[in-house]
C-alpha cells in the first residue's frame, strides 16, 4: 500500500515538473526550514511537515505508536481514520494522554496532517478529505 | 518549573515594572502579602493517630507522592505495599549519571557518556526555600542540599533580534534598565508630574531612593561613569599599579535598551518559586528519591505494571503485570489504596472509579517539555567568561542555558543544561531522534558560546512526552476550577495524589502536599469505618 502511495506521489510530481512554469506553489513547499520558526506555533505548511514536527513525537516517525507504562496508539493501519472527523476532533481537543493541539496548529495545518495520516502508514482513505472549514467547525 | 517563565516581552510588562518602581512601598507590601499567601501551607510532619489494626493500604506508583504516602502510612501503623512500574523509585524525581542508559518510547537508547561523577537532572532540578514540605523530607532523611545559583549577573540575556545576535551580560541590562527608569522617574518627579500623589517630602525621599536604586549621579541622571560602572562593569576594571585607575564603560542609550526587549528577562527569577535561595541535592535530584526508597526498603515492589484497579464495599483489588517475573499476572488486595499514577497513564488502565473522577482522569492532558544535558571537556563558561552557575536566557529554541552550581573551578569536564523548552518548540525537539536534539542544542548554544563546538564531549536529551512512565511533563486540567474538587475527592476506598492534584503543579512540593492531604483523608475514612 505504502509503495503505491509513494509511486502515485512521484508520478504526480513528474507531471508537475512538466508544467513547472505555472505549477502551483504548493508543489514546491519545503518544510525542512520551518523547524522552530516560532516559539508559540508550528509553521510547517504540509501535512507531512506537520506530522514530522509534532505527531511523530508520540506516534513515532512511521506512525507505529509506542508502549511503556501507558501507550500511544499506532496510526499505521488504523481503521479509526476511515473518516476524518475523529482525528480532527482529537487533534483540536485532545483526549486522555493526547494533548489538545488546536493552539499550536491552525485549521489548514490540521486538515493537511489529517489527510496525510489518512493516506500514509498503510492507511488508504483518500475520500472525504478533511478541510480547514471542518476544523474550524470543530473548534 | 514556573509555567509562565517563558512569556514574550510586552509593553504592558515594561510599564508594570516602571510602575512597580514608582510605587515601591506598595509593591513591597503586595509582595509581602503574596509571600504569606503563597508560601507552602506545609506545617510540619503529619500526625496520624493509630491505624486500625490489620489495615492494609496499596500505594500505586513510587514517585514523591507515593513514597511520602507510604512512609507516613507505615509510620501510622498501616500495612503498606507499593507497586512501581520502573526498576527504581522516584518517578519524575530522576537523575541520569555517567554510565546510565535510558530507553525512551520509540526505542531510542541513550548511553550517558559523561565523565565519572557527572550527572544531569532531566526533570526537577531546583528546590525553592519556600517549599517547606519537600525540604522537611530532605531534613528528616538527611539529603544534603547545596545552593543552586538561579540568577547570575555575569550570565547573559540574548536575543537573535537585538545587538546583532550577540549576548549581553545580565548585569548590564539590569543596571541600565534600573538606571534609566530611575532617571526618567526623577525627571517627571522634578517636572511636577507626580505632585497630585506625592508631598514635597515624598518627592525628596523618592529621588533619594531612585539615586541608589538606579545608580544615578548627584544630578539624578543615569550616565556613563563610575556610578553606573560600579553596577554594570568597566571598560578597564579597577586594578593596581600604574594602570590601576578604572575606566568606565558606556551605558546603553534608553531607546536601544527598550527596543532590545532584553528587559523582559529581568523579573524571570523574582517569582516565589524561583527566587534565591534555591537548592539542589548534592550529587543529583534523585538523592531525594533514593533516600525515600532506602527508608521504605522492601515495601516497594519494583517492575510491577498496574493494569487493573477495582473496589467494592470491602476493599480494593489491583492486578499488575509482574515484569520481574516473565510478565506474570498477579492480583493483590488491600483495604484502601492511594493511586499516584499520572492520569496520562491511569486513563488507559482498566478501573472502576466514579463518573466524576473518571471524567477528570480522561480529560487531563500532559504538557510537553524537553531538556538537553551537554557535557564539555572544559568549563569554558567559568574559565573564559567568569560565569559560575546561574542561567542565560535566550529567544533561541533552547530557551536557556544553565551552568552547573557545583564543582566550580574543577578541571574535569562539566555538564550544563543546554536546552529547556516547552510548547511548540518542545514538540518539535521531541519529534527528533535524541542525537539530533543534542546537535541542535549545540548548534543553537554555540551562537552564545562558540566554544561549544570545540569542547563538546557528550549529550543526553529527554523529551518528556517520550518518557515511558509519565507520557508527559505535568498534568494540565481541562477546566481546573470546575473539576478540581472531583479530582481530589476520595472515591470510596481509593484516593488519588500527585503533582497533578495540587495548585503547585510541576513541583515536587505539589506532590508532597497532595499526598499528605490525601492520606489524611484516607486515614479519617479508615478510622471512621473501623469505628475508632
Ligand atoms: C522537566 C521537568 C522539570 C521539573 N522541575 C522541577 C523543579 O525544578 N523542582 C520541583 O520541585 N519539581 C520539578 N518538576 C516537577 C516534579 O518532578 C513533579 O512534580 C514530581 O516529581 C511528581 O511526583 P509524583 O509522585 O506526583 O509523580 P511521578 O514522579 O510521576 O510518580 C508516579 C510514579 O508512578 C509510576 N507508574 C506509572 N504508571 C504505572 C503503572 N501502570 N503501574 C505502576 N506504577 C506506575 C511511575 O513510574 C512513577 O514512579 C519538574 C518536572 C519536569 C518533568
Amino acid at each position: 500500500m505504502r509503495v503505491m502511495t509513494i509511486l502515485a506521489a512521484s508520478v504526480w510530481l513528474l507531471a508537475g515538473s512538466a508544467f513547472a512554469q505555472d505549477a502551483a506553489p504548493t508543489a514546491e513547499v519545503d518544510d525542512s526550514k520551518a523547524w522552530f520558526e516560532s516559539s508559540s506555533v508550528l509553521t510547517q505548511k504540509t501535512g507531512q511537515g506537520v506530522y514530522n514536527a509534532i505527531c511523530a513525537s508520540c506516534h513515532m516517525p512511521e506512525g507505529e505508536g509506542a508502549v511503556g507504562a501507558g501507550a500511544y496508539p499506532a496510526l499505521a493501519n488504523n481503521e479509526m481514520l476511515e473518516f476524518p472527523d475523529y482525528a480532527v476532533y482529537l487533534i483540536v481537543h485532545g483526549s486522555g494522554a493526547m494533548p489538545p493541539l488546536g493552539g499550536v496548529l491552525n485549521d489548514q495545518q490540521i486538515a493537511d496532517v489529517v489527510n496525510y495520516i489518512r493516506t500514509h502508514f498503510g492507511n488508504d482513505y483518500p475520500d472525504e478529505p478533511a478541510t480547514a472549514e471542518m476544523v474550524a467547525d470543530t473548534r | 518549573m514556573d509555567v509562565d517563565e517563558n512569556k514574550n516581552p510586552t509593553r504592558r510588562e515594561f510599564l508594570s515594572m516602571v510602575g512597580a518602581v514608582g510605587g515601591a512601598a506598595v509593591m513591597y507590601q503586595a509582595m509581602g502579602m503574596m509571600g504569606l499567601a503563597q508560601a507552602s501551607p506545609y506545617s510540619g510532619p503529619i500526625k496520624l493517630d493509630d491505624a486500625p489494626a490489620g489495615t492494609k493500604v496499596l500505594v500505586l506508583g513510587a514517585g514523591i507522592a507515593g513514597m511520602v504516602a507510604a512512609m507516613e502510612l507505615r509510620d501510622a501503623g498501616y500495612e503498606v505495599e507499593v507497586l512501581e512500574y520502573r526498576g527504581v523509585a522516584g518517578g519524575r524525581c530522576w537523575t541520569l549519571r555517567a554510565g546510565d542508559t535510558y530507553e525512551e518510547l520509540g526505542g531510542a537508547v541513550q548511553k550517558v557518556d559523561f565523565a565519572e561523577g557527572n550527572y544531569f537532572n532531566p526533570g526537577p532540578w531546583r528546590v525553592p526555600y519556600n517549599h517547606y514540605g519537600i525540604l522537611d523530607y530532605c531534613r528528616r532523611l538527611d539529603v544534603e542540599l547545596e545552593a543552586l545559583i538561579q540568577i547570575n549577573n555575569m550570565a547573559y540575556v540574548h536575543s537573535t533580534k537585538a545587538f546583532d545576535g550577540k549576548p549581553v551580560r545580565y548585569r548590564e541590562i539590569n543596571s541600565d534598565f534600573r538606571g534609566h527608569i530611575s532617571d526618567l522617574l526623577s525627571k517627571v518627579t522634578n517636572q511636577g508630574a507626580l505632585d497630585d500623589v506625592l508631598s514635597e517630602e515624598d518627592k525628596a525621599n523618592l529621588l533619594a531612593g531612585l539615586r541608589t536604586f538606579g545608580a544615578l549621579n548627584s544630578d539624578n541622571q543615569y550616565v556613563s561613569g563610575n556610578a553606573a560602572s560600579g553596577r554594570r562593569g568597566y571598560e578597564r576594571p579597577p586594578g593596581g599599579g600604574v594602570d590601576g585607575a578604572p575606566i568606565a564603560n558606556e551605558v546603553l542609550d534608553v531607546s536601544t535598551l527598550l527596543s532590545s526587549g532584553l528587559w523582559s528577562r529581568l523579573a524571570t527569577s523574582e517569582s516565589l518559586n524561583s527566587s534565591m535561595p534555591i537548592f539542589q541535592p548534592k550529587g543529583g535530584m534523585d538523592m531525594i528519591a533514593r533516600a525515600m526508597a532506602a527508608n521504605l526498603g522492601d515495601l516497594v515492589k519494583y517492575e510491577k505494571r498496574v493494569t487493573q484497579i477495582r473496589q467494592d464495599e470491602t476493599g480494593v483489588t489491583v492486578v499488575y503485570e509482574d515484569m520481574a517475573n516473565d510478565g506474570a499476572e498477579v492480583t493483590t488486595a488491600a483495604d484502601y489504596a492511594v493511586c499516584t499514577i499520572p492520569f496520562s497513564i491511569l486513563s488507559q488502565i482498566d478501573h472502576d472509579f466514579s463518573g466524576p473522577l473518571s471524567s477528570v482522569i480522561s480529560t487531563m492532558s500532559y504538557n510537553t517539555s524537553i531538556k538537553v544535558g551537554l557535557e564539555f571537556n572544559r568549563r569554558f563558561w567559568e574559565e573564559d567568561e567568569h560565569i559560575y552557575g546561574g542561567t542565560t536566557y535566550t529567544d533561541l529554541p533552547i530557551s536557556q542555558i544553565s551552568y552547573p552550581s557545583n564543582d566550580y573551578l574543577s578541571k574535569k569536564p562539566g555538564v550544563l543544561l543546554g536546552a529547556y523548552s516547552w510548547g511548540a518548540t518542545a514538540y518539535q525537539f521531541s519529534s527528533m531522534p535524541p542525537e539530533e536534539r543534542v546537535s541542535r542544542a549545540l548548534e543553537y548554544g554555540s551562537q552564545i558560546h562558540p566554544q561549544m563546538t570545540e569542547e563538546f564531549k557528550a549529550g543526553v536529551a529527554v523529551a518528556w512526552h517520550r518518557v515511558p512512565w509519565t507520557l508527559g511533563c505535568y498534568g494540565a486540567w481541562q477546566d481546573k476550577d470546575a473539576q478540581y474538587a472531583d479530582g481530589v475527592a476520595m472515591d470510596r476506598r481509593i484516593v488519588c495524589a500527585g503533582e497533578h492534584l495540587s495548585y503547585l503543579p510541576a513541583w515536587m512540593e505539589g506532590a508532597v502536599l497532595s499526598s499528605l492531604d490525601a492520606i489524611g483523608r484516607l486515614h479519617q475514612a479508615a478510622t471512621g469505618n473501623a469505628g475508632n
